[in-house]
């Protein structure tokens, strides 16, 4: 199977504090993929490294074959924790920035989902609600024709009925050549919708599998595998 | 409405169980064309890379088959559908008489007690 996303002793440091540990990871092409971890176990350090936004300590990744730079820029489409639409800007201002900034951005395909959503087009993000904000960043995020999505936490902080939409959002959009990251420790609202999932403690990858493996070799959900897992 | 699973088995399996019954309940007409995985992937709330493992499998069984141009459709085999029927009956059988040994019952209690059930639900039919 090819390759979308490969790490090899990625470590990362801030300080005293070793955020990841030597993460070695492979990540296939056409997969949904759960990073999945209790707070502070490194899952937004990773996807910000993987995004070029943060630089490694030590360790190499690469995304599509190339290191991260400029050029994996265009192949990964990356949805932060925080929206990050200026508050002045209005739907169509926030589409006119993307169609600018991304060559694969599909304008067409975000304006048909923005228009299921019902946001008017000269709404500014500033009298949007937290929940459609962050609908609108993710449709965003996801009308870009990527081969790799980064998605931290996308479904935290927001109501079950929007939980639902976004989980539908990434589905609808999703292509089978394309593999989706995403960050959560909501186990049990996304855990239907992954094929494989890592866990993430204390900046160390700690097991690497499959969502039916674990049903069909343990007999119980990743959610209760998680709760296990990571017993407090 | 999103399909409901339990949380000990493969997803991709409790698919096959929904779309085998619906099949066999007929909610899936013979020959009728099925929607697209997207479509289907999106109405259970389910990855769109598991459905297809799931509709794969039921194609291996024999109860839907591809068509060029035509997408995927439910076999108009009467046969495939009457086994796969069968098959099912028989292991639901198996369950029922299985929990009843666990109560304590003998196959000819068992039996009283289901032929006993079938006259209530008749009676409960005609009052109605």
């Amino acid at each position: 199977m090819e390759t979308i996303l490969e790490a090899r002793g990625l470590t990362k440091r801030y300080g005293a504090t070793l955020a990841l540990n030597s993460v070695d990871l492979t990540l296939p092409k056409g997969k949904i993929v759960g990073l999945l971890g209790p707070n502070g176990s490194g899952k937004t350090t990773l996807l910000k490294i993987a995004a070029g936004l943060l630089t490694p300590t030590s360790g190499f990744i690469l995304a599509d074959n190339r290191p991260i730079g400029e050029e994996t820029k265009s192949v990964i489409s990356f949805l932060p924790e925080q929206t990050y639409l200026p508050d002045w800007m209005t739907v169509t201002d926030c589409l006119e920035y993307f169609t600018d900034f991304y060559e694969d951005f599909d304008s067409k395909r975000a304006e048909d989902m923005l228009g299921r959503l019902a946001v008017p087009a000269n709404k500014k993000m500033r009298t949007l609600s937290k929940g459609t904000r962050e609908k609108m960043q993710l449709v965003l995020v996801m009308s870009r024709r990527a081969k790799l999505y980064l998605l931290d936490e996308p479904i935290g902080g927001v109501d079950p009925a929007t939980r639902d939409y976004i989980l539908n959002t990434i589905i609808g959009n999703y292509d089978n050549e394309a593999t989706i990251l995403i960050s959560t420790h909501l186990i049990a609202d996304v855990e239907k919708v992954l094929d494989e999932f890592l866990f993430l403690k204390d900046g160390v990858i700690t097991m690497h599998d499959t969502t039916d493996n674990v049903r069909e070799t343990q007999g119980k959900s990743l959610d209760e595998l998680f709760r296990e897992v990571f017993r407090c | 409405m999103a399909w409901q699973f339990s949380s000990n088995r493969p997803i991709y399996q409790q698919i096959m169980d929904e779309i085998e019954l619906r099949i066999l309940n007929g909610t899936y007409e013979k020959g009728m064309r099925l929607p697209s995985v997207r479509d289907l992937a999106m109405t259970a709330a389910v990855n769109p890379n598991t459905m297809q493992r799931a509709l794969s499998d039921l194609e291996n069984q024999g109860l839907i088959t591809t068509q060029r141009n035509a997408g995927r459709t439910v076999t108009t085999d009467e046969t495939a559908i009457k086994r796969a029927r069968t098959v099912k009956a028989d292991s639901l059988a198996e369950t029922f008489l299985l929990q009843m040994k666990a109560l304590g019952m003998t196959k000819e209690e068992a039996l009283e007690r289901l032929a006993g059930r079938e006259e209530k639900e008749e009676e409960h039919g005609n009052n109605t």
